[in-house]
């Protein structure tokens, strides 16, 4: 493989790609570089990349003012609540539709899958109204159902596909033994479905905290996650762009860590198979 | 090989999450359907009547309506030709053979891991703020004059951030789909002297067509419900020019308490994912039975 031109295409082709992304990635390092930044250093024409007074002042700030950790605290509870939920519906309903698929297994996965398809804003009325009644607007209950529903058809496609993965015979053998379906499920499938069990929770864990829809409409402070309180420094007059920038880059960055783990699952959790 | 008592097991697996889902998705739209067509306004509680389809013809001759329209396509239009355009050549360039690919990768794929409400205020401010923003000083840098984006161009903004999170996704999906391409067919078409532009157009881009039509309909399907991302930086505005479906219909009930007439923009919003979701859900059936 090794040819003449390979080093000098090598260079090229990486100068290009590196550019490439560091043009798309800039904006979340220069968010970040802005969160070390004083206000006024924050909005200085020409800006300052390195040689400024780092400082992690904003950090604290945003904790003290605002109670930041609180918002972190809904963000966590929420996305982790809703994707264990989730699991729970989806496990048995995704072992069944790839150990015992009937006539109809196709449909209904399709159907589900088509589920995820609606438009937020066709629910978003009954769903505002019915939360206003039951006393469920800016609860974190309420919302835990919500994102879990949400993202019910997801988990349990990619379990779907990862469980298809397991083969059938193993199962079978366990039955043969005498093993009940808890048994079954719990001795046999589970630890070998742990890996595809881990991405489905990655991934979910990624859409839920960065769900902006439900979030924005059904929460107001006690139920808020990062998202909404992000969002509170859209007034016009709450131009701290440092301080936006701290609140930021601590609420992207325990998720890029984990969207980085889960660049492969993203291909097959959200194209629902369609790409191979 | 299913006995039968293995079947009334999955039966009663798959039970729970169906009736879930199906009530998840039947009441809110039977209620939509019923609040359509009811004079419903939350300012006088109380007067609700039927009206039968009013609330439909207002919702759809409203000239607000019209714009919103408009706006979404151009919103999803654009998104979808830099996303796609952009994702072909970003993946046809990380197949290449680069030096820290994977640290390019993470770069590449970061923006998609972004909260929707950080992307949008990062960029309205930091950088397209017109006078202190970055792009403004680099306007400056090079002599032209910069654009106040949200003032003069707000739903073109809108349309670059949220190209910017899609990106991506669109990337990762079809370079997965580079290479899954032959290598001996890349070898041979390499071996024979293949222009690469001709290598692209008879041999990449065939091999693309199903994929881009996957990254197009799925991309789609979110980018109908841009939601957030409009309301942190223009709220709907100047005016109604960055006003899509999904934000009217916000408006018209949460703003406006209007309920029957945002009802019936749900159900309008409904019908055209519907139209996009019947070509997606067939091309994945079709990959099911494979």
């Amino acid at each position: 493989m090794a040819r003449a031109h390979s080093l000098r295409r090598r260079t090229v082709t990486t100068a290009a790609s590196w550019l490439a992304g560091l043009i798309i990635f800039f904006p979340i390092l220069w968010m970040a570089i802005t969160s070390f930044k004083t206000e006024l250093e924050a909005v200085n024409i020409p800006p300052s990349f390195v040689f400024f007074d780092w400082t992690t002042e904003n950090y604290w700030v945003v904790q003290e003012r605002s109670n930041y950790l609180r918002f972190v605290g809904n963000s966590i509870l929420l996305a982790v609540g809703s994707t264990l939920v989730g699991l729970l519906f989806a496990v048995p309903a995704a072992w069944a539709m790839a150990f015992a698929p009937g006539k109809r297994t196709k449909d209904l996965l399709l159907w589900m899958l088509s589920t995820k398809m609606m438009p937020p804003v066709g629910a978003l009325i009954p769903i505002y109204l019915l939360f206003r009644d039951m006393q469920l607007l800016d609860s974190r209950g309420g919302l835990i159902v919500v994102l879990f529903l949400l993202n019910l058809p997801i988990i349990i496609w990619m379990l779907f596909t990862y469980f298809k993965e397991i083969p059938g015979e193993i199962l079978e053998a366990a039955r043969m033994d005498g093993a009940t379906l808890w048994r079954e499920i719990v001795y046999v499938l589970t630890p070998m479905a742990i890996p595809g069990i881990a991405s489905t929770v990655l991934l979910n864990i990624i859409l839920a905290w960065n769900e902006a829809f439900w979030t924005l409409n059904l929460t107001t402070s006690d139920a808020a996650p990062l998202t909404v309180f992000i969002a509170s420094y859209s007034s016009p007059e709450g131009l701290f762009w440092a301080k936006l920038s701290a609140a930021s880059t601590l609420a992207i960055a325990p998720i890029l860590v984990l969207g980085w783990f889960s660049q492969k699952q993203l291909v097959r959790g959200l194209t629902f198979g369609a790409v191979k | 090989m299913a006995t039968r008592q293995t079947r009334i097991l999955a039966h009663a697996a798959t039970a729970p999450s169906t009736l879930v889902l199906f009530l998840w998705m039947i009441v809110p739209l039977a209620m939509t359907i019923y609040f359509s067509l009811l004079h419903y306004s939350l300012l006088d509680p109380g007067t609700e009547s039927f009206i039968g389809l009013v609330n439909y013809e207002y919702f759809l001759t409203d000239p607000a309506f019209f714009t919103a329209l408009f706006n979404t396509l151009k919103l999803v239009g654009g998104v979808l030709v830099i996303t796609v355009v952009g994702g072909t050549l970003l993946a046809l360039l990380l197949d290449q053979p680069i030096w820290g690919r994977g640290i390019v990768r993470i770069m590449v794929i970061a923006p998609f891991f972004v909260m929707p409400t950080v992307s949008a205020l990062i960029w309205k401010n930091l950088l397209m703020h017109p006078v202190q923003g970055l792009f403004a000083w680099l306007a400056h840098l090079i002599g032209v004059r910069p654009i106040d984006w949200f003032a003069d161009a707000p739903l073109t903004a809108i349309t670059l951030i949220v190209a910017w999170q899609w990106l991506p996704f669109a990337t990762l999906i079809l370079l997965t789909a580079i290479q899954s391409l032959d290598e001996e067919q890349k070898e041979a078409a390499e071996m024979d002297g293949t222009p690469p532009l001709s290598f692209f157009f008879y041999i990449v881009l065939p091999h693309l067509a199903r994929p881009i039509t996957v990254v197009i309909l799925i991309e789609t399907i979110f980018l109908l419900n841009v939601f957030a991302e409009i309301l942190v930086t223009t709220g709907g505005g100047p005016g109604n020019l960055t006003t899509n479906i999904p934000f009217l219909v916000y408006a018209q009930a949460l703003l406006q308490f209007d309920v029957g007439g945002a009802s019936a923009g749900g159900i309008v919003a409904v019908v055209l994912a519907n139209i996009v979701a019947f070509f997606l859900v067939r091309m994945i059936g079709r990959n099911l039975e494979a």
